[in-house]
Parts: structure tokens; C-alpha cells; sequence
């Protein structure tokens, strides 16, 4: 078994959190991974609290349960941090990432003292001003991507925008603010 | 893989978690990607009705299922099956009310176990594939002409995002050749009847030669195997071992929790236990001499089974397994794990506390508890 990267996505219902894991999913894929996405099926609402997850390796992936160790964790809601323990089993090797107007150091002593990286970025103000709605997933899917460095920049960017031309292929209009969201949430995230 | 077998019908009623089947399939219909004729019905009773008429009528015809949907075609599956219809059908599985659950496990397929179709269990998304691609030519074979059960995993492995290899399309179009019934409605020049009242003086005669049917289907799924092995590079057995040939201690286990349980015997090996796995691929037939040969040399095995099937002497597979030792590999400690119920999440530590359990067994010689639920609270 190589090392496996494991993610976990914590939102709210209508958010996009399992989109984006698909989305990673999908993109990662491009770039000859081996990959997982999946999300965990409650009763779906709008607002409740939902979590998907993400695996990707050199290899294959056989295993097929939940994620109890991952070794990132994104918040795609901030409000989530006072509902959901969203640090739990998290390695100290990995970081989570948050999204919120808050510094790191800010937002830190909510995480119980987690002590590997922390990472924050405004996705709500990113994708207000890029697309005109609130749709945090894709500025958060270019923040974790930034933080794992998991496959060089470029090559995501490129291979992000591939699947969104398959994604999108009915509207192809909101293709280009996207990929701004995605490209600006990678530069503006703070990570430490 | 429906778009590339392009049936000639299709007969589908939406359920969760196979939804997405029928619905990505009208897609392809309505963008005139296939020929298929798509039929859409108001039940699950009449989605195997209309399927049977189609197939009945010679055309090459498929659906898709879970759970509850699979509960009301029950009456119509016996009928697919003794009236020999090659229908194909995809059975995403789903647990069985009540309490009322979407969430996967395999009471829906067990409870058709004995309906006369050939059920073959899939890992993961690309053995599903494969499976569905060979399960046309071991439905329609001369030997077999019975409809075949095609099932994996809801949620877990038909909503996941994984790799998959697909093949061309012509390569698949000619994998699965024209259909070119035997005996249909439509066929004038051979006019038959089907369906018809069956008294004591014939009934027990036909009950036989289906059973002849469902018996070649093991030979002919291995042939086609083989055949597909070759346009693929993918082969695949009557049940697939990992790790097994030297094992101490095995389980028995079909579809996606095999995936789960194969990283737990590499992480038990390399602690130095000789864990093994044998994975349930074709359970209707049952290749009931070739697994018992298969684990004719371990010291004790666990069988487990996503269902529960309330006999008060273990479950299905479990039933089926012990069964076939019985007299052929007397000796090897035997016990059943009921696991998973209606979507329990099950990982590589659960796993390893059944194999836990068996290497005890095994040091002892003695069964403390034959019947077993992994993780239950009570």
C-alpha cells in the first residue's frame, strides 16, 4: 500500500462540499491519480451539516469506509466549528483549512489547539465578487489544494478547468468566474 | 455501459440509490445516443412486467433496481426465470424496510436468491462494468437463457468517484454481438407459446431443466470470462482470492467491504498473520466444490454476510458456505458475521477484529460463538 491522501469536507447542505469532493475527484483523476470521492449520505437538507471525502493515491484504492484519520479536513462553513468537532482524528502531520474572514491565529484556539497547519481564506467574499452568488466550494477546493500541494499548480488549474468545461457543458458562462475564484482563493489563502 | 450494450429496450422505475441509472439513461435516449426503445412505467412491478413482454418479444432488453423496487417485482422475477427470458438487470443495493433506509446492504439481492436468476456480486465500480458487459452473453447463451442480477453497492460504490477503465465502444458492441433469440413471440416462422398453464404431468420437468440452465451458467461465466480477459487484459474467476494460498485464517465476503477487507490482510500480514480472503463474485450458482477446494487448507474462516436472513442459524452466504464444507472439509472452524446492516460503516479495523476472533478460534480449536454481529452495541 503507498501513501494514501485522505480528505475530509465538512459543509452545509446546498453548499456544494460534496460537488467540490467530486470535483477534486475528478481532476485529480486528469493528472493520473488514483482517487475517491464520496459523500456521506444523511437525510439532505439545505443548511444541516454534511461531510464528503476525498482519497487519492499512487496506487489503487481498495478501501471502502468513511474517514476517520484524514490528513486534511476543509470547512466549507465557519459556522460549522461550533456544531460539528471538525478536528477529530485529523493527523498533526496534515492542516485544516477554514473558510472565514479570520486570521490562522484567529481562528486556532477553535480548533483545540490543533497543531498542524491552519489555513483560512474569505471564500464567501471571493465568490460574491467572482460570481456573483455565494458558492464557497470551488474558492475552497483551490485553498486545500494549495495547502496539500498535492499536484503542481498548473497542472491543477488546467486540469480544474477541464472539468468544469464537463461539468458546465449546459452553461458554459459561468466557467470563467470560477476559474477566477479557484485561481484567487489559491493565492489568497493564508496557511500557518 | 448501458450506452454501449444499446439494448433494444429498456423498462425502468426510479428508487434510491439506482436512480441515476435509468436516469442518465434517458439521457442517451433523448440525445438519440442509443436505439433503445425506453419505456417508463408507473411500478417496479411493471418494469419487470414490460421487461418480460420486451424480452418475450426477442428484444435484448435490461433495468435497473434496489431495495423496495427489487421487493415489488418479486412476483415478475420468478416468471423472468422460468419462462428462461435472458433479461439483465442491474441491482444496486439497499436495505429493506422497515424501519425505512437508503443505505446499502444486501437483503434486497439475498431475498432473491432463490428466484432462478443468476446474481453476480461486484467490488467496485470497474468489476460492475466488466460483469455487466459479460452478463449479456451469459444470459443470452444457448446453455443458460436465464436473466442475470448484476449487483454492488449503493452509496458506497454507486455514488463514490473512482478510476475506471473504460473499453471502446465498438469493441463493446461486438463483445456482446446481435441478439438473435432462440424462441420469441415475433418470430412467425417459429410460433410458440410462453407462459402457459403447466400441469403435474410436465411442471417437475421444466423445474428440472431450469435447474440444468442455472447450473451451465458457471461454465459458460467462466468461458466468457476468459473471452473477456482478452479484449480487456481484465480477468476475472467464479470468486476471486487474495492472499488465500497460504492462509491460516480467511473470510469469506462479497462486494465492496472485500476492497475494505483486503487492506486489512495486508496490515495483518505484515504483522505476520497468514489472513487470507476469498471474494463472492458468482453466488447463483453457486461454485460450491470450487470454494470449498479453495479453502480446503486454512484452520478457520469467518463468513460474512450484509444480511440478515432471520433464520436463527446464520446468514445466507454463511448458510451456503458451511453447507458445502459439510463432509468435504470437515475440521476448519466455520463461524458467520452479520456486518453492515442498512449502511453501518464497516473499515479496515473493523475487519481486522473478525480476523482477531478467528486467529483465537484457531489457536484453540474451539468456537466460542458461531453466530456473530461485528460492532453491534447490545
Amino acid at each position: 500500500m503507498g501513501k494514501m491522501i485522505e480528505i475530509r469536507w465538512h459543509g452545509r447542505g446546498g453548499q456544494g462540499a460534496k460537488t467540490a469532493s467530486l470535483l477534486l475527484a475528478e481532476a485529480l483523476f486528469n493528472t493520473g491519480k488514483y482517487i475517491q470521492g464520496f459523500p456521506e449520505y444523511g437525510p439532505e437538507r439545505s443548511g444541516a451539516p454534511l461531510t464528503a471525502y476525498n482519497r487519492i493515491s499512487d496506487e489503487p484504492i481498495r478501501v471502502h469506509s468513511n474517514i476517520y484519520e484524514p490528513d486534511y479536513v476543509v470547512v466549507v462553513d465557519e459556522t460549522l466549528l461550533a456544531a460539528v468537532d471538525v478536528t477529530a482524528g485529523l493527523k498533526e502531520t496534515g492542516g485544516i483549512v477554514i473558510n472565514t474572514p479570520k486570521s490562522p491565529e484567529e481562528i486556532r484556539h477553535y480548533l483545540k489547539d490543533y497543531k498542524g497547519k491552519v489555513g483560512t481564506v474569505d471564500a464567501k467574499k471571493i465568490s460574491e465578487e467572482e460570481l456573483g452568488r455565494y458558492f464557497p466550494n470551488v474558492p475552497m477546493l483551490g485553498a486545500i489544494m494549495a495547502m496539500t500541494g498535492l499536484v503542481e499548480k498548473e497542472q491543477f488549474i488546467k486540469s480544474m478547468e477541464e472539468s468544469f468545461h464537463h461539468k458546465f457543458a449546459t452553461k458554459p458562462e459561468v466557467i470563467d468566474g470560477n476559474m477566477r475564484a479557484l485561481k484567487r482563493s489559491m493565492e489568497e489563502v493564508i496557511i500557518s | 455501459m448501458l450506452r454501449q450494450i444499446d439494448p433494444d429496450v429498456v423498462a425502468a422505475f426510479p428508487i434510491t440509490p439506482s436512480t441515476e441509472v435509468p436516469q442518465y439513461f434517458s439521457q442517451f435516449v433523448a440525445n438519440g445516443q442509443v436505439r433503445t426503445e425506453f419505456v417508463a412505467v408507473e411500478s417496479e412491478h411493471s418494469a419487470m412486467s414490460a421487461c418480460i413482454g420486451a424480452e418475450a418479444a426477442g428484444a435484448r432488453t435490461m433495468t435497473a433496481t434496489s431495495s423496495q423496487g427489487l421487493a415489488l417485482m418479486w412476483e415478475m422475477l420468478y416468471i423472468a426465470a422460468s419462462m428462461r427470458l435472458p433479461i439483465v438487470m442491474t441491482t444496486v443495493n439497499r436495505a429493506l424496510s422497515a424501519p425505512i433506509n437508503i443505505h446499502n446492504d444486501h437483503s434486497d439481492a439475498m431475498g432473491a436468491r432463490d428466484s432462478g436468476w443468476v446474481q453476480i456480486y461486484n467490488e467496485n465500480n470497474q468489476e460492475a462494468y466488466d460483469s455487466l458487459i459479460m452478463a449479456i452473453r451469459v444470459a443470452e447463451h444457448a446453455d443458460v437463457q436465464l436473466p442475470v442480477m448484476i449487483c454492488y453497492d449503493g452509496f458506497i460504490t454507486s455514488h463514490s468517484v473512482e478510476n475506471i477503465m473504460l473499453l471502446e465502444d465498438d469493441l463493446v458492441k461486438s463483445f456482446v454481438g446481435e441478439y438473435k433469440p432462440q424462441y420469441s413471440l415475433l418470430d412467425k416462422e417459429h410460433p410458440v407459446s410462453m407462459g402457459m398453464f403447466d400441469l403435474p404431468a410436465f411442471y417437475f420437468e421444466h423445474k428440472r431443466q431450469q435447474a440444468e440452465a442455472i447450473k451451465n451458467a458457471k461454465q459458460v461465466l467462466i468461458d466468457v470470462q476468459n473471452e473477456f480477459a482478452k479484449i480487456s487484459g481484465r480477468q476475472y474467476g467464479l470468486f476471486e482470492e487474495y492472499k488465500l494460498d497460504d492462509a491460516d485464517i480467511a473470510i469469506v465476503i462479497a462486494n465492496s467491504t472485500a476492497g475494505t477487507a483486503k487492506d486489512t490482510v495486508d496490515m495483518l500480514r505484515e504483522q505476520g498473520v497468514k489472513a487470507g480472503l476469498l471474494k463472492i463474485r458468482l453466488f447463483r450458482p453457486f461454485p460450491a466444490d470450487e470454494i470449498v477446494k479453495a479453502l480446503s487448507h486454512v484452520k478457520a474462516v469467518a463468513v460474512m454476510d450484509k444480511a440478515e436472513g432471520f433464520s436463527a442459524a446464520g446468514g445466507p452466504i454463511f448458510v451456503d458456505v458451511r453447507s458445502a464444507m459439510y463432509g468435504k472439509a470437515d475440521g476448519i472452524k466455520v463461524i458467520n458475521y452479520i456486518y453492515g446492516l442498512g449502511g453501518r460503516d464497516v473499515g479496515v479495523y473493523d475487519v481486522k477484529r473478525v480476523y482477531d476472533h478467528l486467529q483465537t478460534i484457531a489457536d484453540s480449536g474451539q468456537i466460542d460463538n458461531l453466530y456473530n454481529y461485528l460492532g453491534i452495541r447490545e
